[in-house]
């Protein structure tokens, strides 16, 4: 089935079986491997990838679901050679250690920072309870989103300066 | 753009960690990320039964299947004489079942297709059919002398594996006659997984032409994979390239061969083509290993002030169907006899008896320096019995006990050599942090209220960094690791070690001690690790061995080219090798600092401006054998509110204080800290692989094998004291599981603590609200 979907602004078209997962389309038709699969069961989420700007695990969505949608990756992030406050909050912050659900983290917590630019800690921890981390007990997850938060707060208002 | 991480002098510093460039940016490259021209995938066939008979198998209309170009059973594999593999423990273990299945999710075929859906396809339409035979999946029951016999395979008809003993017994038994105080716990420490995020996986791509075998897969040991492999395939070794790609978290899990592996390898031999196999989480969960299973029975001995007399042990271990632990060969329960732990006992014995059951094989050392999170968590559990027994304080019950800081190195009953440590001001400075006897008086308070408070103690000591060759050897391989360091004309170092990082940080980490040595920055200094074509041997990362082992390489190594280059500075500075000073930068001439060169300049001039008869180039190998293991230890302590409505331990505070000896990089140790308390958090509240009487396993996924979500994670407040290892190149100790073996006890111990008014002293970890409440429920003080 010829799908249509535009990722991380591009265009792009992928023939699928109706029972791919969007995961796969993903990882193995789109060649965007930074999206990872990690349980099969939509426990992990270091398969998240944000769907309209919606978080959803990629794993349980299947890929003729998103014909004419727009996805947006971890390789989106990154603009023109500037990473994105996430990344370098995570960088900063010792926020991960395997990287394998810094992906997942990182599409996740760049959804709640467009939904609630200045989350306290528990709506930070909230935010990510559907995400697993095995190596970083999280307390440094959190500092680096409240790393990002005003530097993504700041970027906003430089933009709507521009705007106007 | 790449942040700013270079610095000089960078040993002790919290640097950025240079792996992070590409992981923040989901460029990582994992085992599943890779795709090879032409390749295929493999899917496994499992049991639905934990013990078996195979009456038949119907590969036809699997064959059938468009798409599906190979299928492997048992009996396919018996021609190659590999149905069987060696398990690093010694023991074999089936690849493919031939004529029985003995536990539920064995390998029972292979199906290699087109796609990853395809092959699952196929394996769907494997025809299976089993006669079912009794089932045993208590390793006690599993010695009793009628218990059916699970392993047809062997001479012995029982299920029992090893004996093992270590210390005194006659004298153990007498001495604890002779205490005024003994206090016996039966302590059991359940089957728990390591889980990383990212399962097991591999790609075999076998080139028929050169007759050479690549061989990626998710390794914490590739050069002992290798070994292993040539050892099971009769392959010769210097045409197997095991490629260990960024591996996401191991944890222990990633140290054995499985099944899938060598049913992938045989496949692309087979077919010519690379075939891949990535198990689900459920396969991860259900087949490829299990840590811990231990039933612990414990006698400590005190006299009537408080002082440990004695220590008995005695033990029964469920290593599952096949005996596939990876501890050190001669030692087959692993680190065990630590079990004494940081006090000071004149006597102690301990023993170990290990079972067959109808459960998956094992156990692995899961974030553990072998067996060595049992030993501590049992010697932990049972001083804290010692305290309610004695009615004293079990802060006091450890100072009294510990060993002196005037005593290392220290001879352990059981036989080893502590290093050093200072073990007193690492509790007192815990009990500072958390303010412990203002928490107690609290306690006292919210007691007399009729609530559950608890706080619980634990200050272990870890043994890690296997380890010196006259004792440490994994299938005769001595457990020595290695560096090899080049520096090039512009004075730009590639170092290459044996250990294979998951997280640890290695890519940083060893590039500070190298740069440390060298006078450079760590952006000076490329580690690479996991490619055994290129990297020098060693046995890899795991029991918190990369540091005390690899890393005293790294820093020999270092020292081996600063010694060429110290010749080759004289030589520039036109004085004799004697007359030349090192700053920690640069090379000078003694007397006169200022006519010095650095290590680029020496670099450039091993290339091209040597002095006569000098050997060209820079570069220096090391191999490392230990002198002794490194005894990391840590004080912990959690402080518990237990709801009497749900049952519930909620952690309000756990202060770790660790001593690692010298530390490397505080931001990566502390980090280390975190993830393993949340790992220890999750051990004793959480967690258990366990089985029906069927042997059913009732975990086999996320949703029912609980991991901690940031939202049940505590908040972890740490700090450390630093008391060096007198042995160790820079003083170093291995550090990532310290958090892991330690903190099960501070937890378990802070809720007998809370329910010791009701005069619990001991419950089974995993602590969940039910057991909780039920204690509570049955002594009428729920709400």
């Amino acid at each position: 089935m010829l799908i249509s979907v535009t990722v991380n602004g591009q265009e792009r078209t992928a023939d699928v079986e109706p029972r791919t997962l969007l995961c796969y389309l993903v990882r193995d038709e789109l060649s965007l491997t930074g999206t990872h699969v990690g349980c099969d069961t939509t426990s992990c989420g270091a398969c998240t990838v944000l769907l309209d700007g919606v978080p959803v695990k990629s794993c349980t969505v299947l890929a003729v679901q998103v014909d004419g949608q727009e996805l947006m990756t971890v390789e989106g992030l990154e603009q023109a050679g500037d990473l994105h406050p996430l990344q370098k909050g995570f960088w900063e912050s010792h926020g991960l250690q395997c990287g394998f659900c810094t992906p997942g983290m990182l599409m996740t917590t760049y959804a709640l920072l467009e939904r609630n630019p200045d989350p306290t800690e528990d709506e930070i921890r909230r935010a990510i309870s559907g995400n697993l981390c095995r190596c970083t007990g999280y307390q440094n997850i959190v500092k680096a989103v409240q790393y990002a938060a005003p530097l993504v707060r700041e970027k906003r208002e430089a933009a709507r300066e521009v705007a106007r | 753009m790449a942040l700013e991480t270079t610095e000089l002098r960078p040993l002790g510093k919290s640097i950025k960690r240079k792996e992070d460039a590409r992981l923040v940016r989901g460029q990582g490259r994992f085992l599943d990320d890779i795709k090879l021209p032409r390749m295929l995938y493999l899917a496994l066939v499992r049991s639905p039964y934990a013990h078996a008979r195979i009456v038949g198998i119907d590969t036809a209309r699997a064959r059938a299947l468009p798409g599906v170009h190979l299928v492997l059973t048992g009996e396919d594999l018996a021609k190659l004489n590999l149905a069987w593999m060696p398990t690093l423990a010694g023991d074999k273990q089936m690849v493919l079942a031939t004529d029985k299945v003995l536990f539920q999710y064995q390998e029972v075929a292979a199906v290699i297709a087109d796609t990853r859906a395809l092959a699952e396809d196929g394996a769907a339409l494997v025809e299976v059919t089993y006669d079912p035979l009794p089932v045993v999946v208590d390793p006690r029951r599993a010695l009793e002398p009628d218990a059916p016999v699970l392993r047809d395979d062997r001479e012995q008809r029982d299920n029992h594996i090893f004996h093992w003993e270590v210390g005194e017994r006659a004298a153990t038994d007498e001495a604890l006659r002779a205490s005024a105080v003994v206090v016996k716990e039966s302590i059991r420490m359940p089957r728990v997984h390591p889980a990383p995020v990212e399962p097991c996986g591999c790609i075999a791509d076998y080139d028929g032409a050169m007759g050479k075998l690549t061989w990626y897969v998710t390794s914490q040991a590739p050069h002992a994979h290798r070994t292993v492999l040539a050892m099971v395939a009769g392959l010769p070794e210097h045409k197997i390239h095991v490629i260990s790609p960024d591996v996401g978290g191991g944890f222990g899990n990633k140290v054995p061969v499985f099944p899938g592996y060598v049913a992938a390898i045989v496949g692309s031999i087979s077919l010519g083509r690379p075939v891949k196999w990535v198990e689900t989480r459920t396969e991860n969960l259900t087949s490829t290993n299990f840590a811990r299973d231990y039933f612990m029975d414990v006698e400590l001995g005190a006299d009537d002030k408080g002082r440990v007399t004695a220590l008995k042990v005695t033990t029964v271990a469920d290593h599952g169907a096949f005996d596939a632990a990876a501890d050190p060969t001669k030692y087959p329960a692993g680190l065990f006899s630590i079990v004494t732990g940081s006090y000071d006992f004149p006597t102690a014995f301990a023993e170990v008896d290990a079972a067959y059951t109808n459960k998956a094989p094992g156990g692995i050392a899961y974030r553990c320096s072998f067996r060595v999170t049992e030993a501590s968590f049992l010697i932990e559990r049972a001083m804290n019995s010692l305290a309610l027994k004695l009615g004293v304080d079990p802060a006091d019950l450890r100072f009294q006990n510990f060993i002196g800081s005037d005593r290392f190195p220290y001879d352990s009953p059981l036989g080893w050599t502590y290093d050093s440590g200072n073990y007193a001001a690492t509790l007192n400075r815990a009990l500072d942090m958390i303010d412990y006897r203002a928490l107690r008086q609290e306690q006292a308070e919210r007691r007399a209220r009729g609530e559950f408070m608890g706080i619980g103690i634990s200050t272990f000591t870890e043994i890690v960094g296997a380890g010196p060759s006259q004792s440490f050897d994994i299938l005769g391989i001595k457990m020595f690791d290695s560096c090899e360091i080049r520096v090039h004309p512009t004075g730009k170092v590639i170092a290459r070690l044996g250990t294979r990082h998951q997280g640890q940080g290695h890519e940083t980490t060893f590039a500070q001690i190298i740069a440390e040595e060298l006078g450079l920055s760590t952006e000076d200094v490329l580690v690479e690790e996991g490619d055994t074509d290129t990297a020098p041997y060693g046995l890899g990362t795991y029991a918190s061995r990369s540091t005390p082992t690899a890393g005293g390489a790294a820093a020999l190594a270092a020292r081996r080219v600063r010694d060429k280059g110290r010749k080759i500075a004289a030589h520039l500075l036109e004085v004799s090798d004697d007359e030349v000073e090192w700053d920690g930068q640069r090379f000078y001439a003694a007397g006169a600092p200022e006519h010095a060169v650095s290590m680029a300049e020496v670099s450039l001039a091993a290339y091209t401006n040597l002095p006569a008869g000098m050997e060209p180039g820079l570069e220096a190998t090391f191999y490392y054998d230990p002198p002794n293991l490194t005894f990391p230890n840590g004080a912990y302590v959690a402080v518990v509110d237990i709801d009497k409505g749900t049952g519930e331990a909620k952690v309000r505070r756990f202060v770790a204080v660790d001593d690692c000896g010298t530390v490397i990089n505080p931001m990566v140790v502390e980090g280390q800290i975190h993830g393993g308390l949340t790992e220890g958090f999750a051990i004793a509240f959480m967690q258990e692989i366990a089985f029906d009487e069927d042997g059913n396993c009732l975990a086999p996924n996320f949703t029912e094998y609980l991991v901690p979500t940031a939202v049940e994670a505590p908040k972890w407040e740490t700090d450390r004291t630093v008391t060096p290892s007198p042995h160790h190149p820079i003083g170093a100790k291995g550090v990532g599981e310290s958090p892991n073996v330690g903190s099960p006890a501070a937890f378990a111990n802070a809720v007998m603590d809370a329910l010791s008014p009701l005069g619990v002293t001991n419950l089974d970890i995993p602590l969940f609200p039910w057991k909780i409440w039920e204690v509570l429920r049955q002594h009428g003080v729920t709400e």
